[in-house]
């Protein structure tokens, strides 16, 4: 189900107009608050949910987590590097929380920094291997990561 | 210039009792109109259910000493410091249109009610306060109507580019403006004198078409919005967790997993910039 916005909560800022993926948020040209233009085009991604800093933006889940009628909210806080779940159902006795990092680093300090970086040589261009392969997956250090060479195993059944 | 009432020398030419009756009459369209405005958009109605609704869900109840000292902090923080704009732009242009605003009104009434004749010498400070008070509302609306608009900042619009919605902004724009004119050019009976009636009259007038009322409304939606962070409903919004307690780390093992026992202030991401790439 498409995007909404709470137009009392709305201030205006343009922070969904600006990261929405599909170009379909935009400010009312009357009401000064945004709006979803577009919902059939709206892939329910929830980049503007998260980035509202007012929380004025909602969707709907899908019902193959909650029944219709439910509340799904969020907070994404930036200095934390966490985001935060509620998950309400509609007879308001099933609550769940949700709490799930978002960094482990502070922003922008993982950033590698390419300018630094030495201009691939005539045989790196010629080679079918991109930037800094098998480096940077790790090939190098004995194969690929598989659960079994991390000394982990799958376990039966569908796991949460 | 700037310590001469132009109100007092401009009462050789109209009464200062139409003045005062054009006062009045202004206060008494900013009333209506914002009674009209609540009929009409149901707002107070809005309000209300909203806040019945929260009230449905609340964990705790509040305290009429809690709810005191939130109107308090609503006082402090939101209608005296705009603190509820995230950007700081545009609190800062808030705030100077909104006490413009304010000394500029207030300071209007008391000379044409006060000191309304040359007879009565105005203390100086008072036409002072009136062109600062104009001259912040002009920084501040100028500063907004030109950068700092959605429109204009996250749209891409031309700022020329104006609907029915900018008639508070423009009206109280060109009040300011033509008053400042007015006052620089000497007063009295002039083009820049009509012009400046002819914006303020449509200030105050169409309130039931601009966003005049919101600073009714505005702080009681405030109010209502802490009134269910305390009371627990937080209008279905998760906690506010605070990452270093153990029995955050104990639910959410992720956390100290991935972030550490105590992990340090991540800084701004998608928030250090402005949200202006379109």
């Amino acid at each position: 189900m498409p995007t909404f916005v709470y137009m009392t909560r709305c201030d205006g800022c343009g922070e969904c107009v600006d990261i929405c993926p599909s170009d379909i948020m935009h400010i009312d040209k009357k009401l000064r608050r945004a709006y979803n233009i577009e919902p059939n085009m709206c892939w329910e991604c929830y980049s503007c949910v998260k980035a509202c800093p007012h929380q004025a933006i909602d969707v709907r889940g899908y019902a193959d987590f909650a029944p219709l009628g439910h509340s799904v909210r969020v907070i994404r806080d930036e200095e934390k590097g966490t985001i935060a779940w509620r998950i309400k159902f509609r007879n308001g006795k099933k609550d769940m929380e949700l709490l799930a990092p978002i960094t482990t680093k502070p922003w922008g300090s993982a950033t590698p920094k390419l300018a630094d970086e030495p201009p691939p040589s005539k045989e790196m261009r010629d080679s079918e291997l991109l930037f800094n392969e098998p480096k940077y997956i790790r090939m190098d250090e004995g194969g690929l990561h598989t659960l079994k060479s991390n000394g982990l195993e799958i376990k039966e059944g569908v796991q949460y | 210039m700037l310590t001469s009432n132009p109100f007092a020398a401009l009462s050789e030419v109209i009464s200062p009792a139409m003045m005062q009756g054009y006062i009045v009459l202004m206060v008494l369209l900013v009333m209506g109109g914002t009674i009209l405005d609540m009929m009409h958009k149901k707002s107070a109605q809005y309000f209300f259910e909203n806040a019945k609704k929260a009230k449905k869900s609340a964990k705790r109840s509040v305290g009429a000493g809690e709810k005191a000292s939130i109107a308090a902090s609503v006082l402090v923080n939101e209608v005296l410091t705009s603190g509820e704009f995230s950007n700081p732009r545009r609190r800062l242009s808030h705030l100077l249109t909104m006490y413009g605003f304010i000394i500029f009104a207030v300071t209007t009434a008391i000379m044409i009610f006060g000191y309304p004749t040359p007879a009565t010498p105005t203390p100086a400070l008072l036409p002072q306060l009136w062109h600062i008070g104009a001259l912040m509302l002009a920084v501040g609306g100028y500063w907004f109507w030109l950068f700092i608009r959605v429109d204009v900042s996250a749209e891409g619009l031309p700022w020329f580019r104006f609907e029915r919605a900018d008639l508070f902004i423009l009206s109280l724009l060109a009040t300011s403006t033509f008053a400042l004119i007015w006052s620089f050019t000497g007063g009295g009976l002039t083009i820049f004198f009509a012009l400046f009636i002819l914006a303020s009259t449509l200030l105050f007038g169409g309130v039931y078409w601009s966003k005049f009322a919101h600073m009714f409304f505005k702080p009681a939606a405030a109010h209502q919005k802490k009134i269910t962070m305390a009371d627990g409903s937080r209008e279905n919004l998760p906690p506010d967790y605070d990452l270093t307690d153990p029995e955050v780390q104990r639910k959410f093992p992720d956390i100290p997993m991935y972030m550490g026992k105590n992990p340090p202030n991540m800084g701004l991401c998608i928030k250090a910039e402005r949200p202006n790439h379109y």
